[in-house]
């Protein structure tokens, strides 16, 4: 592809996808399968797109920053930020291969073109709402809801299924988010930081990188100084979120990377469950997600964070894919605070991912529920750190691994207890199921302890999804695949049981369709 | 009247290419519905692997013969068609099955079976009600139901959990192999008692043994003796009283 900075168009090739009528903002619900003609969410869209001019450099970011008309002090920081990341050197400690990434020939920014800015869900182009419709995101709801008087009561008579609020970003850019304004009534600020950074800049200055700080690691750095946008959500005191909320991610520019931001605080006695989706088309590059997102409970407060990813594998022969190198923090700064991160990890070529949680609170708790499915001949370095600060504080890590093809699937963990954090407790379980003979399963505890007082307990197992157990349940009239599925389903049960109800039923599925083809 | 389960000449080993051993060797068996007939034999006969090339095990190969049940030639279909159109192996070892309870797998199972066949799904009350009803002829705890399949069981409960599963699924041709090992007298007489309220005019039974123990509770029509890949004699019941007190290489030795 040959573009320079400036606009340009794609070609079209969206293949024949089911649009969902019920209110799902789950992206799981589109993907088919890992497959390259399956891979339902692998179509593009025909869109002028606003480039900024290939590589990194200063120009970029100044580039960006004008593009989003921000105000000095964040132009400042992310230069501060690109100072930096020219120092650094890329890490390579994980267990993972991928070809070298050239900084230089990424866009670093593309935005839909006709501006960043929708008045109203009618100003967005009529090709991005159609790709969210797709895969079933209500942006059609929001729709009623703008500037409709009780149109939110009204639509949301006679439905089964709770409301979902929903944030949508396309390529870089936040294209529309729903139920603003019954949020608002509820005190709730919900919307893509690029906006937070104008309407709320106190706030915004007050949380950006006081949990991942500018310094933290080679790909949180490059972030601070590119990130493109991301959600922003603040929960007042005392406020339990009235809806579940939903960011959806789509990659569709080629060549482009995701460098989304996110930033969530509840404050004291505040209550907010997140779930966050992400998809993107299949392409022959590589593309380069590097997210950060930082999670801040004040005082009794609870946030819940749960990732449901299915980005672009790679085909079968591991050409292509999503690279996914993610910092992802929760500081549970308050006493009796709560961080819970739950993630189902399918897609991707490499995953590269650490949610953690900094127990500084007394009585915080910290807990990462995880799936982590590898197929075909994907690679996932993943797991969590939980670093134990404040008296009796808690965290619990339950990960599966799940290995299939020719993948290779690590979890790497840290369970950190300082001196002080007296009478703190971890418990540990990291299992891994292996199926087929070519995968491999890889697991590395660290367990820093500096405090007598503390209990730390750790289990893990491995085992084989085996030929026995599949032909019991065939020889019982359950189809192979099927059967497979059912298998992974109770390996994995412990986990799925902590993801929003909604979400869980789809991840029963996305799990089933990213197994597909794994024996035999 | 054609057979239900019938088999003819047939031959398979097991293992890959050069290693690949034959186990079954001419092996010809009628089975007609209605009837049980009891297989007994020397280890290393063939019984269990007669039983798994019957139900489409992989690893073996048929190298020769047919067998069809009904009819239709079940060596041509993968183990969960031969499921829905009847077969029921209850298994000499059972494996777990770690985090999927016991009714998802039994209830997932009956449902696979009836959409196979084109029939309507089992209701939840439905389900729950025969559960119970089977259990309860079973002495299985309710409690059990709600576990792992098989995770922690004892062998006799597994075992009984096997009938638990076949008067669950109500299938046509039943293969029991070995299913009194690990049982104590009561246990065997409940799992006779299952398996006996299961005759019927329009399934067959293949019941595998060692012992001629079992066969006091369910009395075969036929027995055969299996020894070298293939019947090598057919008696009435009172053979496998024969056999437990001349042991195998009386009648052996006979037949040879």
């Amino acid at each position: 592809m040959d573009c320079c900075g400036g606009t340009t168009e794609h070609e079209d090739d969206c293949g024949e996808v089911k649009v969902k009528d019920s209110i799902d903002a789950k992206t799981v619900e589109a993907a088919k399968a890992l497959e390259s003609e399956n891979y339902s969410a692998g179509f593009s869209t025909t869109i002028e797109t606003d480039f900024a001019p290939k590589g990194l450099s200063e120009d970029t970011i100044r580039y960006i920053s004008a593009a989003k008309n921000e105000p000095e002090w964040l132009l400042e920081w992310r230069l501060k930020a690109y100072e930096r990341w020219l120092t650094m050197e890329e890490p390579s400690w994980a267990m993972v291969r991928y070809p070298k990434i050239d900084y230089q020939a990424y866009y670093y920014y593309a935005a839909p073109k006709a501006g960043a800015k929708y008045a109203s869900i009618d100003d967005v182009p009529k090709e991005i709402l159609e790709t969210y419709e797709k895969l079933g995101i209500p942006l059609r709801e929001a729709e009623v809801l703008l500037g409709v008087e009780g149109a939110v009561e009204t639509a949301a008579e006679g439905r089964e299924k709770p409301r979902v609020a929903v944030d949508a970003v396309f390529d870089s850019v936040s294209v529309a988010t729903t139920f603003r304004k019954e949020l608002q009534k509820a005190g709730v600020i919900f919307m893509s930081i690029s906006e937070a950074v104008h309407e709320y800049p106190d706030l915004v200055k007050k949380y950006l990188g006081t949990v991942v700080p500018q310094s933290d690691n080679f790909f949180a750095t490059l972030n601070s100084a590119v990130f493109s946008d991301g959600t922003f959500v603040y929960i007042p005191k005392g406020v339990r979120c009235p809806m579940e909320l939903s960011t959806y991610f789509r990659m569709n520019a080629e060549n482009t990377g995701q460098f989304e931001r996110t930033l969530i605080i509840a404050d004291e006695a505040a209550y907010v469950s997140y779930l966050e989706g992400c998809t993107a088309p299949m392409r022959d590059e590589n593309q380069l997600h590097a997210a950060v997102v930082e999670l801040v409970a004040l005082e009794d407060a609870e946030i819940k964070y749960s990732t449901v990813q299915n980005w672009w594998p790679g085909d079968e022969d591991g050409k292509g894919g999503i690279f996914n190198f993610v910092t992802k923090r929760g500081d549970c700064r308050g006493d009796r605070s709560k961080i819970s991160w739950t993630q189902v990890e399918t897609g991707s070529a490499v995953t590269w991912k650490y949610p953690s949680c900094i127990l500084r609170g007394d009585d915080s708790v910290g807990e990462f529920y995880s799936i982590a499915v590898t197929n075909g001949r994907q690679q996932a370095d993943t797991g969590t750190k939980m670093i134990h600060l404040g008296k009796r504080t808690k965290s619990r890590i339950i990960s599966k691994g799940i290995s299939a093809g020719k993948s290779d699937n690590t979890y790497r963990g840290l369970v950190s207890v300082n001196r002080k954090a007296v009478n703190a407790r971890n418990f540990t379980q990291c299992d891994s199921l292996l199926i087929g003979d070519k995968c491999g399963a890889h697991t590395i505890p660290y367990v820093e302890n500096r405090c007598a007082s503390a209990q730390l307990e750790h289990e893990a197992t491995t085992t084989k999804l085996s030929e026995d157990q599949l032909f019991y349940a065939r020889q019982r009239g359950i189809a192979e695949e099927d059967a497979v599925a059912l298998l992974v389903n109770g390996f994995v049960r412990d986990v799925l049981q902590h993801l929003p109800m909604e979400f869980a039923v789809e991840a029963q599925s996305l799990l089933k369709v990213s197994l597909e083809g794994s024996v035999g | 009247m054609r057979p239900m389960l019938k088999i003819t000449d047939l031959s398979a080993t097991v293992g890959e290419d050069s290693e690949a051993k034959t186990i079954l060797n001419g092996l010809s068996l009628d089975v007609p519905a209605g009837e049980v007939h009891a297989i007994m034999g020397p280890n290393g006969a063939g019984k269990s692997t007669l039983s798994y090339v019957l139900t489409g095990r992989s690893g073996y190969e048929v190298t020769g013969g047919s067998a069809t049940l009904n009819g239709e030639n079940v060596l041509d279909m993968d183990p969960e068609t031969r499921a829905a159109k009847g077969m029921f192996l209850s298994f000499q070892y059972p494996v777990e099955i770690p985090g999927v309870p016991v009714m998802t797998f039994v209830r997932t199972a009956m449902n696979a079976q009836r959409k196979a066949r084109g029939e309507d799904e089992i209701s939840a009350p439905d389900f729950i009600k025969k559960s119970r009803d089977v259990a309860k002829t079973l002495n299985l705890d309710a409690e059990m139901l709600k576990r792992p399949v098989n995770v922690g069981f004892s062998g006799g409960e597994k075992k009984r959990l096997e009938i638990y599963q076949m008067m669950m699924l109500e299938p046509k041709f039943l293969i029991l192999d070995e299913t009194d090992s690990g049982l104590d007298i009561d246990a065997l007489k409940t799992v006779a008692d299952g398996v006996n309220a299961m005759r019927d005019p329009s399934r067959g039974m293949l019941v595998i043994t060692h012992y001629q123990r079992l066969l006091d509770y369910i009395k075969p029509d036929k027995v055969h003796v299996l020894a070298k890949g293939r019947i090598i004699k057919t008696g009435e019941a009172d053979l496998a009283l024969r056999l437990e007190k001349e042991g195998y290489d009386g009648v052996l030795g006979e037949a040879a």
